[in-house]
Parts: C-alpha cells; structure tokens; sequence
C-alpha cells in the first residue's frame, strides 16, 4: 500500500463537484488503482465462456471480434425479454437523484458516474438508442446514443466499480436495482470476454476444483488437518471432521475463503469446534465436501448462467451424500444467490427433507423449500434452546460490532440472528450508527468480485463509509473487533480496517461463538483461536 | 445556460405559440376537436402496449429488496411489511410505496464534513413529490366536473375539501379570491417549480438531468398556470367550455362562440402530456406496480418460484470431478465412488 495516498488525503482529495461536461461528453479515463486487471483468456476458455482472448483494458485496442456491436445489440434485446426487472428499470427512472449519494463508491471517489443512476443511464443512454422510438427520433435530446468504443469502455470501468451491494435500490421509489444493472451490464461485457480476472479465475477454479482457489481434495483435507491440529493445541481435543461422507445427516458448505486466508480461518476453526460439540454432545453428523467446497459463487458476477453452472454443486452433491439438509455457513452473495435464485434454478429439492434441528425440534419453515439453513440461523435456535455450553468472559478483552453484509442485508433480511448469537457470546456490544447498519449497510467495498490488489485505492475508496462509520464506535465505545457474516468481509475488510483504523480487528461471528464454546472435555484454554492469552490470562503466559 | 434545459423550455414556448396563433386563425376545431380525440388514443394505446411490453418480459427470479427483519425462527420478530412473506404482505407493502412514497420517505443527505462522514435526513424531495403527485391528482380529479352532467357529489365533495381555506382580495380594481380558491391548483405550480429549482440548482442532480425530465416540468407547469389564469383572471366563460368538453366526452364534438383562447392553450398542453406520457419516464406511473424488486414476497427460500426459461446448462460432475482427482483423493484418505 505504499503508493496509496494517506487516509486523509485520500479524503481531503474527494470532490463531488461535477466535470464541466456533460456525462455523455466526459469520456472515461481508465485509472491505475481503479480497475482489476483483465481476464485471463485460460479461464474463460475453460468454462466454455465467449470469446477468450488476450488484452488490457489500458491499451487502446481490446481485440474485439468485428460484430461487437451485433453481438451487444442481440445480448441487450435478449435480456429485455428474459428480465422484467432490466426492462422495468430501463424505462421508468425518473432521475429524481435519490440514490445518487447512496452509493460508496460516489461518496469515495466523489465520481458522478458512481451515482446509481448515472451508472444505469449508460446502459439506458444506448437503450434509448436502440429500442425506443423517442430515442431512434430524438436521439441526445431523448437521451440516447450509439454503441461505441468509449460508451464499452465506460461500461467496463464502471460496470467494475459496483459491488451489487444494493443500497440505492433501498431509497429508490420504484425499487430500481443497480445490482441487476450490473449485472446485466457484465453479462453483455462477457458476451465479448470482458470479464476481470479475479472473477473469471476463481469461477474456472470453482468449476474444476469445487472451490475458487483451485484446491484439490487432498489438499483440501490437509488444509482442514492443519486447523485440526490448532484446535487440538488450544483446546485439548482433537476434533474429526467428516469428508464426502455419505448417510451424514447434514453437507455443510461455507465459503473456500475461510480456508485458506486469516481471518476467516479463524471462523473455519469455529466451524469444526461447533459440529464436534453437537456430534458429542447430540450426535449430530455433520459431513464437508471436497467436490462442493465453495459457498460462494463468483458465477453471479459473471453471468446467470454461469452462477447456475456453479450453483448445481450443492444440490447434486447433497443428492450424492443422501444428507436430509444442507447448512450453510457464513457467506454474503452465497447466501443472496442460495437465498434468491438456487431453488428457482438448480431445484426444486425434492430428495432432501425440510430442515428440522434434531437438537431443539425447530422446523425451519422459511427454508422448506430450498432446504437449506444459515449457520446465524442455525447457531441462534441452538442457543435460545440452551443447547451450546458458552462462557462468554473469553471475550471479555472485545467491544464488538457488527458489520451488516451486503447480501444477507438487502437480499434475504437477516439482520437479527447474528445479533441475538454475538450478544450472547460477547459481554460488550455496540452498533454502528442507524444510517450504516441493517438494510442501509455500506458494503465492505469490495464484494462482486473487486478484492483484487490492483484496484486497491478503489476498494479503499470504496469502504470509506464503512471505516468511518465503524471509526465512530471505537471513538465513542472503544470498539476493537468488527464481526461480520461473510467471507469477503473478512478478506476486505482487515485491509480496510489497516488503513483506516488499524486497532479494529475483523472476525467471523462463528469464532467468537468457538471462543465462549466449551467443548467436552476440554483443557483449560489460555488463549483463543488465534493464540492471543485469553482475558485474565495474560500473566500465566 | 443548460442545453436540456432550454430545449424544453423552447418546445413548451413553441407549442404555446403553436395553439395561441393556431386557435386564432381558426384551427379551434384541430386544437379543440382533432388533438384532444389523437391524444387520448394515444395515451391509451401507447401505455397499454408499453404495460404489455413489460409484461411479456419475464420474471425468472424472485429479488425483492429487502429492507427488513427477514421472517426465520418464530421468537425473532419478522418485519411484515418492508419483507413480506406472503402476498398480504405484499400488497402492503406496494400500498405503502404507492400511496406514501416509503422508499423516497427513508432519503438522507450525506457529506463529508471535517473529515466525518455526515448523514441528515433529507425530507424535501419526499414532499415536494407527494405535494406535486396529491394535488396534481385533486386537480384532475375536479375537472371531473367538466366531463359529467350532472356532476357527481363525490367530485363536489372533493372541490368543497379543496377550497376549504378561503382566500378573498377583494377591492374595487381587482377582485381575487371569487370564484373560490381551489388549494390544489397552487401546491400544484408550487411544487413543480420546487421540483424545477431542485434540478437546476443542485448541481448533482443537474448533472444527471436530461431533456426528457425538464420538459414534463415546463409542461406541467403551463397546464397549471394556463389553468389558474383561467379561472381566477381572465375568468373565462365556464359555460362554454363545459360545452365543449360535454361534447368530446358525448362523441358530439362541436366548437361553441365565446371560449378564451387560453382555454385551447391549456387543452393543448394536456393533450401534449397525455400523447407523451407513453413514450416517457411518466410510464412509472405503471412501472412502480410491476417492480421486481418491490411487488414480491421474500419467501423464495419457502415457495419456489418457477423460470419459464430455466433451461439445462453443463456442470461438472462429481463423477468428473473424481475421475480427474480419485488417486489423490484414495492417498489422502477421502471416500470415493469407485476404488
């Protein structure tokens, strides 16, 4: 990070003041620190996706096939029919301007094209062009304009500066969603292999693999061995995870981030400790897959198509295992996708059952069909019951708060289980401000597939609501921790945190649960899952 | 001085003029027969075949926005309305975002103030809309009047409601405030210049404004002057205007003597409205009703929802997947299906 600006430089350097053109005469500049590195033609090449091929978004050439704009003009007309929602939300914006300081990326960079509604004017403006009679007549006075070089490079630049989070669709009257803008929007770049390459990798390794990073099974299983060994050094208990096991009465399927990067592997740790405690205290059976290794799906930034080709691993391999349901752990889109569109797609699920907590009895009724159950779900019926042991003062050393997801927020409404679980973990709790939390939560900055490297001064920029807002609970309450329920939180959010704020530290909900979580047994532990001394134990190191 | 803008402002002028000098050298029966007939056609086709057009599109996914508790475990309390679980709920839901604006009532301003992100509510966009879209409907609900004989006691109601402040001037020079003053008419021009000064003096939303939502504004705002002018000024003949529109109404157009060039105006300008509201943002009108992300329930984890174009794509199967790894996966002790 060291070519970045200073945190308050890059404040001081945000101005919303608009260029002296028009949008449409503005034409866009490409900037190093904004924009993630193009596709890798190998990995669109492997999943089958159109037009592989080799270019970079900062050269003047991108190599196109000839009929670029056929093959746009076909891709757009196709989507008006397949989505009332993209048709919709062409039309009936009125630009009354309410979400145009909704969104991060225009408070970060001050940008007026990061303003929801000019993001979607640029597909609105060659929408106009060529579909609607006003804008085939009138043309820029209806707003419209052709298809051109500058108009796709524009969309690619912008179109990968929106993480899908959904915030401005909260304040808009007619529920437009810039998340199906995008959405559409990449679909069409992917028509002419314009994908970045931090999406279209992992969905070629997800593909092959299982997961995004391109474990294999064995390694996969090592991995796991290696957290095996940590809880076992913490706790005195060694815990035996189950792999591909069939008859189990439960897949779990959590996103591969957290078994790979710190944090999360911190929450994965909380994982196995909490399917232990129920496999030796209720003996429920929990069983991991290696072949359906991914929670998240990097599809749903590429294509509805793609995130379905994705997406089918849970339920087949569900089917495969002969499992009754499926838990899911702690994922933001994992669970808008699983939440919104998996049962539509990949179902209906008829060979699993609905899911009931053999522990407690509860029937998880909003999850019939889908058959599936969110770990803050899961973790808080238990907890409610009285069925977890918990000694919440292992905590004691944190003032938490909690970072609502963007997904989980606007895409499915879970806003208070993982609430009711930290309050019963931590001793100390504190919200961030109103305007911040639940469903006006500001994204981490980087979800959609934007937590590259290369475009660091933009996720910087990106999460500064974020950071701020989380600034004002450690100055007002002396927060330390920031939990959050998904994983490219827990990968985005510790750089963000870094920068801004390094005494606030980031976790998984699971690892606190996994640090009150007294397991059978156990010796008595002296520090937590990360080996930092436990509150009190401090001298005894 | 802003293009979009004056372009508007120039085409408001330019069909002002286009009635004015028109009625005068006799076109009365092609601004008070011809257009006013064209327009209505227009405006019913059009919206009709631009609703169908959304229609025919599908809705393979159920996205709702979800700005509340979602409904999960029986003691957390599910939040009904802002993420319905059933159609009641639903129907709520729209209601609300119809009849009271909810999304545009949760509007904030931000800034970045001594280096602090600042959020304010920001109420003034939400009442400056529901104030232009209330009285603009009371005002066509009173011309009511004009297309019914005798007139119904529910649009005499709603007049006698909307001039229930009285406001008289009255000297022996100028005499304002007799017929009685109708509220609505006034918010009406109030609230579409407050929706003008908006656009033009903030710069972001200037930024983002484009012909197509000044135009509307010029219109709307010469329908309600036009109006005005006509009833508390040049207080025209109502009588005869009455007849005229009786007639359109009875399919026995005719053109009475007497009607004040004004009124052609006016008419004119609504008839414009009405041809170019299918053709414009002014479709969210109908639009707000079919908004995937508001007009579903969030229950999609309950009820599957059906595509009608899910079609089979190529995954990877398990059996590729052990096929391509099964030494490996035997080596590290993972179970397989074949040995």
């Amino acid at each position: 990070m060291s070519d970045l600006p200073k945190p308050n430089e890059l404040i001081s350097k945000i101005d919303r003041t608009p260029p002296h053109t028009g949008w449409m005469d503005t034409p866009v500049n490409i900037r190093k620190g904004m924009y993630c590195y193009a596709a890798n033609p190998k990995s669109v090449e492997y999943v089958g996706l159109p037009y592989p091929h080799a270019w970079n978004p900062v050269e003047e050439d991108w190599h196109l096939p000839e009929n670029w704009k056929e093959i746009l003009h076909e891709g757009f007309k196709v989507r008006l029919e397949r989505f009332r929602s993209f048709k919709v939300f062409m039309d009936i914006c009125v630009r009354c301007g309410a979400c145009a300081d909704k969104c991060h990326f225009f408070i970060g960079t001050g940008d007026p094209k990061n303003m929801p509604v000019l993001r979607a004017e640029l597909l609105r403006s060659v929408y106009r062009n060529d579909f609607t009679t006003a804008g085939k007549i009138l043309k820029r006075i209806a707003g419209a304009r052709p298809l051109t070089m500058d108009v796709l490079k524009e969309w690619w630049y912008y179109f990968f500066q929106c993480t899908e989070c959904r915030r401005c669709s909260v304040f808009c009257p007619y529920g437009i969603d810039t998340a199906e803008i995008t959405i559409m929007g990449r679909e069409l770049l992917n028509l002419l292999g314009l994908n970045i390459d931090w999406v279209a990798t992992p969905v070629a390794n997800c593909y092959r693999t299982g997961n995004h990073l391109g474990i294999q099974p064995h390694a996969f299983k090592d991995m796991i061995d290696f957290f095996v060994d940590d809880i076992e050094s913490i706790t005195g208990i060694r815990v035996e995870p189950n792999f591909n096991k069939k008859g189990a009465d439960i897949l779990f399927i959590t996103p591969s981030g957290d078994v790979f990067a710190d944090p999360g592997t911190y929450t994965c740790m909380g994982y196995l400790m909490l399917h232990h405690f129920l496999k030796e205290k209720y003996g429920l059976d929990i069983t991991w897959s290696t072949y359906a290794s991914e929670g998240g799906n990097f599809g749903f930034f590429t294509s509805h198509e793609t995130m379905k080709r994705l997406n089918a691993k849970m339920y087949a391999e569900a089917k495969r295992l002969g499992v009754k349901w499926i838990l899911g752990g702690e994922c933001g889109h994992m669970w808008r996708v699983i939440n919104q569109y998996m049962d539509t797609m990949n179902g209906p699920a008829d060979f699993l059952e609905e899911p009931v907590n053999p522990i407690t009895g509860t029937r998880f009724e909003n999850a019939r069909s889908t058959k599936m159950v969110h770990i803050s779900e899961f973790t808080a019926d238990l907890i409610k019951h009285g069925k977890l042991d918990l000694d919440p003062s292992r905590n004691d050393n944190l003032v938490v708060t909690f970072h609502d997801s963007c997904n989980p927020s606007r895409g499915m409404g879970m806003f208070d289980e993982p609430r009711y679980v930290i309050q019963n973990v931590v001793k100390n709790f504190y919200d961030m401000p109103a305007n911040t939390i639940r469903e006006q939560t500001f994204c981490c900055g980087s979800g959609a597939g934007l937590n590259a490297g290369e475009n660091m001064e933009l996720r910087l920029c990106g999460g500064l609501p974020r950071a701020m807002a989380v600034k004002h609970v450690h100055e007002k309450y002396g927060v330390n921790m920031l939990a959050t329920i998904c994983a490219i939180d827990r990968a985005a959010l510790p750089t963000l945190m870094e920068y801004y704020l390094p005494d606030v530290r980031v976790t998984g909900v699971t690892e606190l649960v996994a640090n009150a979580l007294i397991l059978p047994g156990e010796q008595e532990r002296t520090t937590n899952l990360r080996g930092e001394p436990l509150p009190g134990m401090e001298e005894e190191e | 001085m802003n293009v979009n803008y004056m372009y508007s402002l120039l085409a408001v002028v330019v069909l002002f003029l286009l009635s004015y000098l028109g009625v005068k050298v006799g076109l009365a029966p092609l601004f008070g027969i011809v257009i006013p007939y064209l327009a209505v056609a227009v405006f019913l086709v059009g919206v009709v075949r631009r609703v169908m057009g959304w229609a025919k599109s599908a809705v393979p996914f159920r996205i709702p926005t979800t700005c509340g508790q979602q409904k999960s475990l029986p003691w957390i309390r599910h939040n009904k309305i802002d993420n319905p679980f059933t159609p009641g709920g639903v129907v709520i839901r729209m209601i609300l975002e119809i009849v009271c604006f909810r999304s545009l009532f949760r509007n904030t301003r931000n800034a970045i103030r001594e280096g602090k992100l600042v959020h304010e509510w920001e109420i003034w966009l939400w009442a400056a809309a529901l104030a232009f879209h209330y009285s603009f409907l009371v005002v066509v609900f009173r011309h009511l009047r004009l297309f019914t004989d005798p007139v119904p006691v529910w649009v005499q109601m709603v007049e006698h409601i909307d001039s229930f402040f009285r406001f008289e001037i009255l000297t022996d020079s100028f005499h304002f405030g007799l017929p009685a003053v109708f509220l609505s008419g006034f918010v009406l021009l109030a609230a579409v210049t407050f929706l003008f000064l908006r656009r033009v003096l903030s710069p972001a939303v200037r930024y983002i404004s484009l012909a197509a939502d000044y135009f509307p504004l010029f219109l709307i705002f010469g329908i309600a002057f036009s109006g005005i002018l006509m009833r508390y000024f040049s207080k025209v003949n109502i009588r005869n205007i009455k007849e005229l529109t009786m007639g359109l109404v009875t399919f026995h157009p005719h053109i009475p003597d007497g009607v004040d060039p004004v009124f052609y105006v006016h008419l004119f300008f609504v008839s414009i409205l009405l041809a170019y509201f299918p053709f414009s943002k002014l479709m969210h009108m109908a639009g707000v009703f079919l908004s995937p992300t508001r007009n579903l329930p969030g229950n999609t984890r309950a009820v599957r929802h059906v595509n009608p174009w899910n079609y089979p794509v190529p995954v990877h199967t398990y059996e590729e997947y052990e096929e391509e790894f099964r030494e490996k996966m035997i080596e590290a002790g993972l179970p397989v299906e074949k040995e």
